[in-house]
């Protein structure tokens, strides 16, 4: 019997494909959101949300991820930007290989916000790197403040925690300082935006992050160029 | 649920790595799962199980080693185990501590076995 060391990734064909965007993004000086959460969260309003804030100028793309449907992409074309549904036919997760498919008839030339939302699911994304420049987790108010301790892989993966459906923190037991604990418990570091899809609320400090985020990805690139 | 892709991941690992080992069959595969790489090891055992079934593949036996989350003090480079979300450095006390491990997903090592060489369970002829 003969032990032969492996030592690689086990997606280690998705981290690949993953790199490779990934260098493509840095090269065309690409911010590139993943954005997670459990279904109903509120991605796809607070997607919504984003896309009406924007001058029709500005150059925005999205890719939504589910596994049945053309709902949320019907949903986000009313904005004007380009918008591909990517319907997995019963895959929980995106992965690489599908963001570089549905990229390939795009002129990235022409993209410097790429804002990728995942399939509904706080697991299994959580595994998939897709060549994002970060992962945002969105968690809302009625899902319960111990989310982080239960699903803490992609809290712990995520720069940024959106919490959502503030305007309901009068009519549901939620402590929205214990949620903003466990997550920081789950990664010390994250930071955390507390917005209101319905009534707008928050919605400022969120596109406050995007944008500063976008520029740094754009000095990052200036810089190699 | 992503557990069965996972698993046909770790087996085209296997199936690589055997075809630069001629005249051997994979016996063993180990893989290192991190507790917050959010994957289920019994799910993980029951989809690998599944694909590997009246397969080439059936004896080829899975070895998970879980792996902690690990944390290293940024004030006197301890490292240690966290636990409970626990991320004081035991030894110093400070809380500027970074997390160095704990989502692994890899693959660790295959054993092979020569064609003719007895399985576990017979007789060894070593």
């Amino acid at each position: 019997m003969e032990r032969v060391p492996l030592e690689q990734k086990v997606l280690s064909e998705n981290d690949r494909v993953a790199a490779k965007l990934r260098e493509k993004f840095q090269a065309h000086g690409i911010f590139c959101l993943n954005l997670i959460s459990s279904p109903g969260s509120g991605k796809t309003s607070l997607l919504e949300r984003t896309l009406e804030s924007f001058s029709p100028r500005e150059r925005v793309a999205v890719l939504t991820g589910d596994i049945q449907t053309e709902n949320d992409a019907i949903r986000l074309r009313r904005f004007h930007f380009p918008v591909k549904q990517i319907t997995t036919g019963g895959t929980c997760h995106l992965d690489a290989r599908m963001i570089e498919k549905h990229l390939a008839d795009w002129r990235l030339e022409d993209i410097d916000l790429l804002l990728i939302e995942n399939v509904g699911n706080l697991v299994c994304p959580s595994s998939y790197d897709l060549g994002e420049t970060a992962k945002v987790v969105v968690l809302s108010v009625p899902e319960g403040e111990d989310k982080p301790l239960k699903y803490p892989s992609i809290f712990f993966k995520s720069d940024l925690l959106v919490l959502n459906k503030i305007d309901l923190l009068p009519y549901v037991p939620f402590d929205i300082h214990a949620a903003a604990d466990n997550a920081r418990r789950i990664h010390p570091g994250i930071e955390i935006v507390k917005v209101s899809c319905l009534n707008r609320s928050g919605l400022h400090e969120w596109l406050m992050w995007l944008e500063q985020k976008r520029r740094a990805a754009k000095v990052v690139h200036q810089a190699v160029s | 649920m992503h557990e069965l892709g996972i698993a046909s991941s770790v087996l085209q690992a296997v199936k690589t790595e055997a075809a630069r080992h001629a005249g051997t069959r994979p016996s063993k595969v180990g893989i290192r799962i991190g507790e917050l790489a959010a994957i289920d090891q019994d799910s993980l055992r029951f989809c690998f199980d599944a694909i590997t079934r009246e397969t080439e593949f059936e004896s080829l036996q899975l070895e998970i080693e879980l792996c902690p989350r690990r944390h290293r003090c940024c004030d006197c480079a301890h490292e240690f185990v966290v636990q409970d979300y626990n991320f004081r450095c035991p030894q110093c006390a400070s809380l500027d501590t970074q997390c160095i491990s704990g989502d692994e997903l890899e693959l660790a090592f295959l054993e092979v076995e020569e064609y003719g060489t007895c399985t576990a369970g017979t007789k060894s002829t070593e």
